[in-house]
């Protein structure tokens, strides 16, 4: 025992040193519903040790008392009808009594009527999308935290992994009500602070709701395996107070119209790569990886060249598009690499990307691309181009 | 219960290889499944502490998130399917016949069979990490459209489900019909010693939710290749339609790599007390119980998939139920303990271990049924510390006390108690230094299956790694003691153990290759 007593403190002073952080419960909660959960789980959590420590009290008194080595004789007695029912109906009794407050939260949180304003929230492999309904605001919310830190050849900032560049914003006192969907695979929307976790399926509309009381930052993350980018879709929450969120949504609404002037504008291929950069670590790098050399196998390499082997399913469409020949990825023509940005490739893990960034986004990241690594095409690529293309999509032009 | 055995004398038999690939031997076969189980055991458990070296400091060090998924999946997959499951069939190939006085199994052709399949199908598994894209890595649940997604080793796997799945359904029918035809005469069903009752009740739970997950993966395999939309919305299919499928055998096969430990500890705690088994009739009836409500709590794993509140409700209550039959057997082992002769081998302070702590992982078990809690820890890591304690110091901890019971019979050698010892207080304490401080990470927000995470979990996830660590290598020393064992050791003689009243320890350790060729009777 002693020799377990010392080991544990050695553990805990290793572990000590370095950012000394125990959080033994639930985090604190923001909503009314994140209360009565914290609540429900405490009350358990002490019925549970009630009954452990009562239970186990029996088990240890008989194992120190009744040791052979103490001289004590077994008794032969194997049943007893009376006892067997009581703690078969105790029990269930203590459960009646746990199930009665649950029910009441359960239905509590199943009760979306009367919300004050609707955000439609979308999982993409793995960034989340919102869209504030009768707004005309929709934006997505990339992680923030730079890819050197992950790597550890920086250090790691406070919010680590649990920061975003646009966080979802809503008002305090208001019921929102969060409409859940997916675009690829299935993910799970979870701020704990707000006791809401829900999944966003692909092909079906969930509801859930929130109510934050104060202002606040609260932080989540994305809580179902939804591939490589698992760990790195964070989810942010801020709430403001009315008027605060009055003019976020403004300000937010006028730089939807900025966005839309940069579609004209002209740039040159240092503006465009500098941009693509950051655009293909936040969203691209995931798969085809910062070196662009890709995961053998399952995510091409993106350098003219490069050997890469996979399943037929994957290299048929490269093949079909000009990116793939006799093992080798290959680059393929501008209008091609745009196709599958903009339409991903349907079967494979290459998802339209180019539907959820803005037209200069993606002309500055096929830019990058194509003028990165090994590649030297020195073609530049515009956002006009790309908001034809798009126009075209729009109209049902098939896209290769 | 007093019998006399008949020896039949050792009959021919190939040596060497073909022994081991041709036998139809109870014996023979029991060992092979519990050597193949040792060997995925270790295999798994080094998956797993590459995932805890990952995941000892935040950033990540040794694998890119594509390698860290595939550890986890493969981990979860060959420790279910590979370890936990072989084991137990292992025991019942070895236990069963010697338990109710048969000579062997029902079907000795096939029980040869349901073990040389198992190979074949982790051949494939394993094999994946060779394949493009590598291992599975959509977590060992296998959830659409994810896993759609998938390079060839998850066909690979889908393949390798069936095999085993085959494997487990001959094997399960095999039980029953050993169980229901082959009993000594005088042995009825409530004669039978518990561990075959457990085995019993396992046996049918596998025939009936096997079928189950080999069609659900089937239509995966044909929504992969052939143009099928079963669970894709754009066909009009439905993901989680994936996931009651998966759960209806999911569920079940919870209780099936717990039931027989159950059968495990009912076997060792009377004879270490010295004392009948307390309740044996309501120990029967609470088995039967949990075997039966398995079928109707599944979806308590999908309580955020958007349910109606009547569903959430009806798989909250159920999943509630299940604490009575399963608080019953924790009681009357209590009982059985109270006012005996208690010594502590290693059998029994494992049998003891797992009483204690299979009881917290059922207690967060119960936190977890209530659907608001359930809402804020669904796949985070208090998951991952409740299905461990459940599954590593339920079932695999059962699985070690089982051994130390039974090798001194199968050896004809004690093995080395000092040595016991010190594995079972290595485990037990590496164990709870391991798996305890999930509960807390997971309480807090730490998600499951992320190769990377937050720096407020890094005191905890350090605190764990060291504790898997201790827990891995500390299993080394199990396969030390058994190997020392197997080699050699003070003759154990028929009876070892004071108060073992079974048939098996009426005839002598090792057994002779073939036994109860003439019934014993029981009176």
């Amino acid at each position: 025992m002693k020799r377990a007593a010392v080991c544990i403190a050695i553990l805990l002073s290793i572990a000590g040193q370095s950012y000394a952080n125990y959080n033994l419960n639930l985090q604190t909660p923001a909503t009314p519903i994140a209360h009565q959960i914290y609540d429900l789980h405490t009350l358990i959590l002490l019925v549970c040790l009630f009954i452990f420590v009562g239970v186990f009290g029996f088990m240890f008194y008989a194992l120190y008392k009744h040791r052979k080595s103490a001289g004590h004789v077994a008794a032969q007695f194997h049943q007893n009808t009376i006892l067997e029912i009581v703690w078969t109906f105790i029990p269930f009794l203590i459960l009646v009594g746990i199930a009665y407050p649950t029910t009441q939260t359960v239905l509590a949180m199943k009760n979306i009527d009367h919300a004050d304003m609707s955000i439609k929230v979308t999982g993409h492999q793995w960034v989340w999308e919102y869209e504030y309904l009768g707004e005309g605001v929709k934006y997505v919310s990339n992680l923030a935290t730079p890819r050197d830190q992950i790597d550890n050849k920086v250090a790691k900032g406070v919010h680590y992994l649990l920061e975003v560049d646009q966080p979802m914003v809503v008002p305090t006192g208001k019921k929102v009500r969060v409409l859940l969907t997916s675009n690829d695979v299935i993910h799970s929307w979870w701020v704990p602070q707000l006791g809401v976790k829900q999944d966003a399926i692909p092909g079906f509309i969930h509801e859930a709701w929130f109510q934050v009381d104060n202002p606040g930052t609260y932080r989540g993350q994305c809580a179902e395996l939804c591939g490589v980018g698992h760990g790195f879709m964070p989810i942010v929450v801020e709430a403001l107070a009315s008027k605060d969120y009055e003019d976020w949504l403004k300000t937010k609404k006028s730089s939807v119209a900025e966005a839309t002037a940069t579609t004209t504008k002209t740039y040159t291929l240092i503006e465009l790569k500098a941009q693509g950069e950051k655009v293909y670590l936040s969203r691209c790098a995931v798969c085809h990886q910062a070196n662009g050399l890709g995961i053998s196998g399952t995510f091409p390499p993106l350098i003219d060249g490069t050997p890469f082997t996979a399943d037929v399913e994957v290299t048929t469409p490269l093949k079909e598009r000009g990116f793939w020949k006799d093992g080798k990825v290959v680059l393929g023509s501008k209008a091609r690499h745009l196709g599958i940005l903009m339409n991903g490739i349907s079967g494979t893990a290459m998802q339209p990307i180019g539907q959820q960034l803005s037209d200069f986004e993606v002309a500055a990241v096929i830019t990058y691309e194509r003028n990165n690594w090994g590649n030297h095409t020195g073609e530049l690529i515009q956002p006009a181009e790309v908001s034809a293309m798009r126009k075209g999509t729009s109209k049902g032009v098939p896209l290769p | 219960m007093t019998t006399a055995a008949l020896n039949l004398g050792e009959h021919s038999h190939p040596d060497g290889i073909q022994r081991w690939l041709t036998t139809t031997n109870h014996k023979d076969i029991g060992t092979l499944y519990l050597c193949f189980s040792f060997a995925m055991f270790l295999f798994a458990g080094s998956l797993a502490m590459l995932v805890r070296a990952e995941l000892f400091q935040p950033g990540l060090q040794f694998f890119q998130p594509n390698v860290f998924n595939q550890l986890t999946t493969m981990h979860g997959l060959i420790m279910i399917f590979g370890a936990i499951m072989p084991a137990f069939v292992g025991f019942a190939n070895w236990q069963i016949p010697l338990m109710i006085g048969a000579p062997d199994m029902a079907f000795p052709r096939l029980n040869n069979w349901s073990f040389w399949l198992l190979p074949m199908a982790f051949l494939l598994l394993i094999g994946a990490f060779f394949a493009p894209g590598g291992a599975v890595a959509g977590g060992w649940t296998m959830y659409p459209p994810l896993f759609i997604q998938g390079g060839p080793g998850y066909d690979m796997t889908i393949f390798a489900i069936h095999i085993m799945g085959i494997s487990s359904i001959i094997g399960s029918i095999n039980i029953i019909t050993t169980i229901l035809n082959m009993r000594a005469p005088g042995m009825s069903l409530m004669k039978m010693p518990m561990f075959v009752w457990t085995w019993l009740i396992t046996a049918y739970l596998l025939v009936a939710v096997m079928p189950v997950l080999a069609s659900t993966v089937t239509m995966l395999l044909t929504d992969r290749h052939f143009g099928t939309h079963f669970f894709d919305a754009a066909g009009g299919g439905d993901p989680v339609m994936f996931q009651h499928l998966f759960w209806f055998f999911g569920h079940p096969e919870v209780y099936i790599m717990i039931l027989p430990a159950f059968g495990i500890l009912s076997t060792i705690i009377p004879v270490f007390s010295r004392k009948p088994l307390f309740g044996y009739h309501s120990m029967v009836y609470a088995t039967a119980s949990i075997a039966i409500l398995a079928f109707v709590v599944w979806a308590h794993h999908m309580f955020t998939v958007g349910m109606p509140v009547a569903g959430q409700l009806f798989f909250m209550y159920s999943t509630m139920l299940i604490a009575v039959p399963t608080g019953v057997k924790v009681f009357s082992w209590i009982a059985t303990m109270w006012r005996g002769a208690i010594t502590f081998e290693t059998p029994m302070l494992f049998a003891v271990a797992v009483v204690c702590l299979f009881t917290i992982g059922g207690f967060s078990g119960l936190v977890l049924a209530v659907v608001p809690v359930d809402i804020q820890l669904q796949d985070t890591y208090y998951v991952v510390a409740h299905f461990h304690y459940v599954l590593f110091s339920g079932a695999a901890m059962s699985i070690m006390a089982g051994v130390y019971y039974w090798l001194p019979k199968w050896t004809g050698h004690m093995y080395d108690e000092k040595l016991g010892q010190w594995h079972f207080w290595l485990t037990a304490i590496a164990f709870n230094v391991t798996f305890f401080p999930m509960h807390f990470l997971g309480l807090a927000g730490m998600p499951r299956r992320i190769p990377d995470y937050a720096l407020q979990f890094a005191d905890f996830n350090m605190i764990s790694s060291l504790g898997s660590f201790v827990l891995g290598a500390s299993q080394l020393l199990f396969l030390f003691t058994v190997i020392k064992c197997i080699r050699g050791g003070p003759s154990a003689g028929d009876k070892p153990w004071e108060g073992a009243e079974t048939l098996e320890w009426t005839i002598p350790s090792p057994p002779p290759y073939h036994t109860f060729g003439i019934p014993p009777l029981i009176k």
